[in-house]
């Protein structure tokens, strides 16, 4: 019996206008085009200078800042008020100022002589510029340093240099960081909203009057709208992988074999939602905009774009419940650091949990009479 | 009466809307029963009843020998149904739909296409098998549907309004169909609103605002309304609906 559903599904899908020509597209989209634009790296900040000193030493330090790849030197103004009228203007996004008496203190080492002000409309730009600007003046301050103490670098004060190695992803690339978690989006995108649209469909046809009529098991019928698109999830995600390889030359670190284990598992999670929300929906609208709803919190909670451990504790314990972000650090785990399955027990055990429920629950809620 | 077919009270409430009220009537096996009434007079309600779709508010009805309400996957697995609106599927060629609920009601998959081309053959569509349900012409749609209705050979098939929007000719071969099954001693149920077809049947039920008004052959209805065609034996019931 079941044979005779799958194959049905199968032919529906292929002879659809949209599906095939989406199931292309979108993997190839996500690999090609996503990487590059899902990147929070920040280069090209726009920096103004208020160059309050005309020292060697104050134009030494601007030069090492226009140097320097995250910085792009704007204009170097003489007074703060037209600095701060450009950043006003939103032509730069940091200004650093440098006092009158810079290169003194900079000698005999009294406090601060400079300021940085950055723009925070955009936080992590403007964080993250404050942040390469003090480097940059930590780093400038050293030099002076040993110029003007030579052979003592270290007048009374201990300095501390700190080396820091990206471990599983050395040159700290954020292609390398999103295409594992953008796997993770497309198998959720794909395998959830196909689910989502099936049964609300027939439902809208009325060929599911037909097949309610029939003496078909609800475990046939959910298993026959779950196994093709099972099988659709797992030939996208080769497809997937196989250009990630191709294209970016990252291969997973850790068994090729255990990326497809949890993404099966993991297909079969988001598949079971769909077919829950295909269910209790009357029309596709209505079953589009519930499984956006959940889709959305899904990725604000799931740890791909921003870290879990700084979430507030209550949004913590809500990530427990989303399936996706046990996918997400399994596939962040295995591709970059190779874990192997046995270190992966915790989030294994809540997937194999999720799946059970929640296909379990579209048994149930499919209702062959009212 | 060796009867496929027992209601007795059967009743189904939408809220505060009786859309089925306390009916009773019997089918007899190979029997071709009429299902008469008005829109809205609740007959396809009923219908869905009987085929285990919708589960009644009370009463009781047996189906094949099962209960409609307890064992409504046993009720099934003896019947066939033609809704109102067509509803095999468009986008799946005609052999692919018959092919489709063969499997489904655990046809052997060698029986299955020999069968399949029988069918074609008895409806004139074997020329068509390839073309997709959707590019066919409703009467041709219609057919289809009642051949996957009857396909595996159930003891009742029911059949809401088969022959809505259908020009005369097919409604004729319909029938012929309708009649081929029924001496196989497959009973039929079926609503219409023509009564040109309720005189085909065997018995009519005549159905006013959720109730069975008048139940008999078509010769002794047309006798005790003092009509001469099933038309008028049809105005004098709806309009005393109406006027209640």
């Amino acid at each position: 019996m079941l044979q005779y559903l799958i194959q049905k599904e199968f032919r529906q899908i292929f002879r659809n206008a949209f599906i095939p020509k989406i199931l292309v597209v979108l993997p190839l989209m996500v690999i090609l085009v996503f990487p590059w634009a899902a990147n929070q790296e920040i280069t090209h900040i726009r920096v103004n200078i208020v160059d309050g000193d005309h020292s060697p030493y104050s134009r030494r330090l601007t030069d090492k800042i226009a140097a320097s790849p995250y910085f792009e030197l704007i204009a170097v103004s003489s007074t703060h008020d037209e600095a701060t009228a450009m950043m006003e203007d939103g032509q730069v996004d940091l200004i650093l100022e440098i006092e009158p008496d810079f290169e003194k203190h900079g000698v005999t080492q009294n406090p601060a002589a400079l300021h940085i002000a950055a723009n925070a409309v955009n936080i992590m730009k403007g964080g993250l510029g404050a942040n390469y600007m003090g480097q940059i003046i930590r780093n400038f301050m050293e030099e002076i340093q040993a110029e003007t103490v030579p052979g003592q670098t270290n007048p009374g004060l201990p300095v501390i240099r700190i080396t820091s190695q990206n471990r599983f992803n050395p040159h700290g690339d954020y292609k390398i960081f999103m295409i594992p978690a953008l796997l993770v989006m497309l198998l959720t995108i794909i395998c959830g909203f196909l689910p989502t649209l099936n049964i609300v469909s027939e439902k809208e046809k009325g060929t599911i009057e037909q097949i309610n009529v029939t003496p078909v098991k609800k475990t046939m019928f959910i298993l026959g709208k779950l196994i093709p698109n099972w099988m659709m999830g797992l030939v996208i995600m080769s497809v997937y992988l196989g250009l990630a390889a191709l294209v970016y030359g990252l291969v997973p670190a850790g068994n090729i074999l255990a990326v497809y284990g949890f993404a099966v598992l993991y297909i079969l999670v988001v598949s079971g939602i769909g077919l829950i929300i295909s269910n209790y929906s009357s029309t596709t609208q209505q079953a589009m905009f519930t499984m956006f709803f959940f889709m959305i919190i899904m990725i604000l909670l799931s740890g791909l774009f921003t870290p879990i451990a700084s979430m507030p504790a209550w949004a913590q314990t809500m990530t427990l419940f989303n399936p996706l972000r046990y996918f997400a650090e399994i596939m962040r785990m295995i591709y970059l650091k190779g874990s192997s399955i046995w270190e992966l027990g915790g989030p294994f055990f809540a997937l194999t949990i999720m799946a059970c429920v929640f296909n379990i629950w579209a048994i149930l809620a499919y209702r062959k009479s009212q | 009466m060796n009867s496929v077919i027992q209601a007795s009270q059967l009743t189904k409430r939408f809220g505060n809307f009786t859309a089925v009220d306390h009916i009773s009537f019997e089918v007899a096996k190979g029997e071709i029963f009429g299902f008469l009434g008005a829109n809205g007079a609740g007959k396809t309600t009923a219908m869905r009843m009987l085929c285990g779709l919708s589960k009644p508010t009370s009463g009781q009805g047996l189906v094949a020998g099962y209960d409609i309400a307890k064992q409504p996957e046993e009720v099934k697995k003896h019947i066939g149904y033609m809704s109102q609106k067509f509803s095999l599927y468009e986008d799946l060629k005609v052999w692919e739909n018959m092919q489709l609920y063969a499997g489904i009601y655990g046809m052997n998959i060698k029986q299955i296409r020999p069968k399949i081309d029988e069918k074609l053959h008895q409806l004139g569509l074997f020329d068509e098998r390839n073309t997709f349900v959707s590019q066919l012409p409703l009467g041709w749609k219609q057919k289809l549907a009642f051949s996957v209705a009857i396909f595996h050979e159930p003891q009742i098939v029911f059949l809401d309004e088969p022959t809505g929007g259908v020009d005369p000719i097919t409604r004729r071969q319909f029938w012929e169909l309708i009649y081929e099954a029924a001496d196989r001693g497959i009973t039929i149920f079926v609503t219409t609103h023509y009564m040109d077809e309720a005189e085909y049947c065997h018995r009519i039920s005549m159905m006013v605002d959720g109730k069975i008004e008048a139940l008999d052959t078509p010769k002794n209805l047309r006798e005790r309304f003092r009509a001469a065609t099933m038309d008028e034996v049809f105005y004098q019931l709806a309009r005393k609906g109406r006027e209640n």
